[in-house]
């Protein structure tokens, strides 16, 4: 697999597979990788036919975070600009990743550690592999959480478990993750890519816009109060209710079938 | 009437012109603001339309003005052109317009939007002035109406960088009224339309006037046109049936004068 760039994108029906694909270096993310990322699910957002995506790492990682060697090189030629690098290549993959309006799944198998993580942070949903490892490894070697880090983590696992884990830089478990809230799910090592698709599988063939809709308002019921939430509510129903999708449900539920999503509008 | 670049349509008492050039992001033409500007004015002579929706597309309001058409122009031909004196006729409208923003609003596009009375944005909306970056500045009230709705450090910012805000930031700012999801803007203008529809219209156009001399004269000439309008509309028969409804605790009922 290795020499198709530093990400494999590949469809499977109406799922899009990403594979970060620098397995040599545990998939460290290079300024390479995120380009690509972003392109990939820029594309994702747009194109039709991709009903949701997968996020997951070629080899034995999903990623050990950001490249540090080529963070010494670079401080070498050119000083340590990490704010610019942060501006220019993580946030446009973060943003991209959070408009994607299908639901986007990290398949983490191994380490999952720094960027790596935050990247992971940024999908919708999150499975780990049994035996995979988390960590929010920033603080060893003198960084601050990134990429992200800082606003998925106090949402995902409150603010003091996400000081804990950003303070100490150590791996958790699976298992742990999973009772923490940081990942959804465990399966299998063996099973974890099997268990992503059938996830994504379920999405592709749900209702389009209504996944769209939702992530849209649970991203934006996070800074709004009751009643700007309310309103909210009030108007992306108005937007669902119109959805082909919608209608196809309430006519299935009256005559009694299963309804058949993918509609157009 | 048949118009190239915009439509027009009503939905009840709301008149609504859609900036319709989608193949240029709605870059706003001459011949666009022209026929956007007759459209507004009919409905602002149809009495039975008592407020306005300017809108564009999902993906623009308006981009900003057509460079094609200034590329090559010199001082005196713009002068003598002078297509920004146009806008004032938007000015002098006298029935509230309500801007449905999604997507691009920039350059002449912001302009646009910030010459309406009250601005409805998607959340995909991105509002700015980036006349700068090509050797220009705004020339449509760009630095003048950002400095009065958002004041002189933030409208400093937006005219000096030409790097454009984000709806919610532009909320936050108070240049926006609200951010609604993408897609919904054009709903919900109309359902503030409505709302603003169903008051007596003379109230609210002197009410507009009133407002708009807010950002014009010194407080005390504001203050006394304010009350000399405020005196007027006790002459109107839509007052009378105001305040008689408020009393006998009924719906009014109004009928424009």
């Amino acid at each position: 697999m290795a020499g198709e760039g530093p990400v494999i994108s590949e469809r499977q029906a109406a799922v899009l597979r990403l594979r970060l694909n620098r397995p040599e270096s545990l998939n460290a993310i290079s300024g390479e990788m995120l380009v690509a990322l972003r392109a990939a699910f820029e594309a994702a957002a747009r194109d039709d036919a991709v009903r949701a995506v997968v996020l997951s790492g070629e080899g034995r990682a999903f990623s050990s975070g950001g490249d540090v060697k080529e963070m010494a090189q670079r401080y070498e030629a050119r000083g340590a600009e990490l704010g610019d690098e942060l501006r220019q290549y993580y946030a446009p993959v973060i943003r991209a990743i959070r408009r994607c309006p299908k639901p986007v799944i990290a398949a983490i198998n191994g380490t999952a550690a720094g960027a790596g993580l935050s990247l992971a942070m940024a999908c919708d949903l999150r499975i780990a592999a049994d035996d995979a490892r988390l960590l929010v490894a920033f603080v060893r070697i003198g960084l601050v959480p990134d990429a992200g880090a800082l606003f998925f983590l106090t949402r995902l696992v409150g603010f003091g478990k996400a000081m804990e884990l950003a303070l100490s830089g150590e791996a958790i478990q699976a298992g742990e993750a999973q009772r923490i809230g940081l990942v959804n799910a465990v399966a299998p090592a063996h099973d974890l890519d099997a268990t992503a698709m059938r996830w994504a599988q379920g999405f592709a063939e749900g209702p389009r816009q209504a996944y769209g809709l939702t992530k849209r308002g649970l991203e934006r019921a996070l800074s709004l109060d009751l009643e700007q939430a309310l309103e909210l509510e009030a108007h992306l129903q108005t937007l669902a209710a119109r959805s082909p999708d919608h209608r196809e449900a309430i006519s299935a539920f009256v005559a009694k079938r299963k309804p058949r999503f993918g509609g157009t509008d | 009437m048949p118009y190239e670049f915009v439509r027009s349509e009503t939905d009840g008492p709301i008149g609504i012109v859609t900036i319709d050039r989608p193949q240029v992001l709605n870059a706003l033409n001459h011949q666009t603001i022209a026929e956007l500007t007759q459209a507004l004015e009919a409905f602002d002579a149809d009495d039975a339309i008592r407020c306005m929706i300017l809108t564009g597309g999902d993906r623009a309001f308006a981009a900003g003005a057509d460079i094609t058409q200034m590329v090559d122009a010199g001082p005196v031909e713009m002068l003598r052109e002078d297509n920004f004196a146009r806008w004032a006729r938007l000015r002098a409208l006298r029935k509230p317009v309500i801007a449905a923003v999604s997507g691009y609003a920039l350059g002449g596009g912001c302009e646009l939007a910030l010459t309406c009375d009250l601005i409805v944005a998607s959340e995909t909306a991105q509002f700015g002035q980036p006349e700068v970056k090509i050797g220009i500045i705004p020339g449509a009230g760009g630095t003048q109406r950002w400095a009065r709705a958002a004041g002189k450090v933030r409208a400093m910012e937006v005219v000096l960088t030409g790097d454009p805000v984000s709806a919610v930031e532009a909320e936050r700012m108070g240049v926006v009224n609200r951010v609604v999801p993408a897609g919904a803007h054009l709903d919900e203008a109309k359902r503030l339309a409505r709302t603003i529809a169903s008051r007596p219209p003379l109230a609210v156009e002197l009410a507009k006037q009133a407002v708009n001399q807010a950002q014009e004269v010194p407080l005390g000439t504001g203050l006394e046109l304010e009350r000399k309008l405020f005196y007027l509309l006790f002459a109107s028969e839509d007052k009378r049936e105001g305040m008689r409804a408020f009393l006998e605790k009924r719906p009014a009922r109004f009928r424009g004068h």
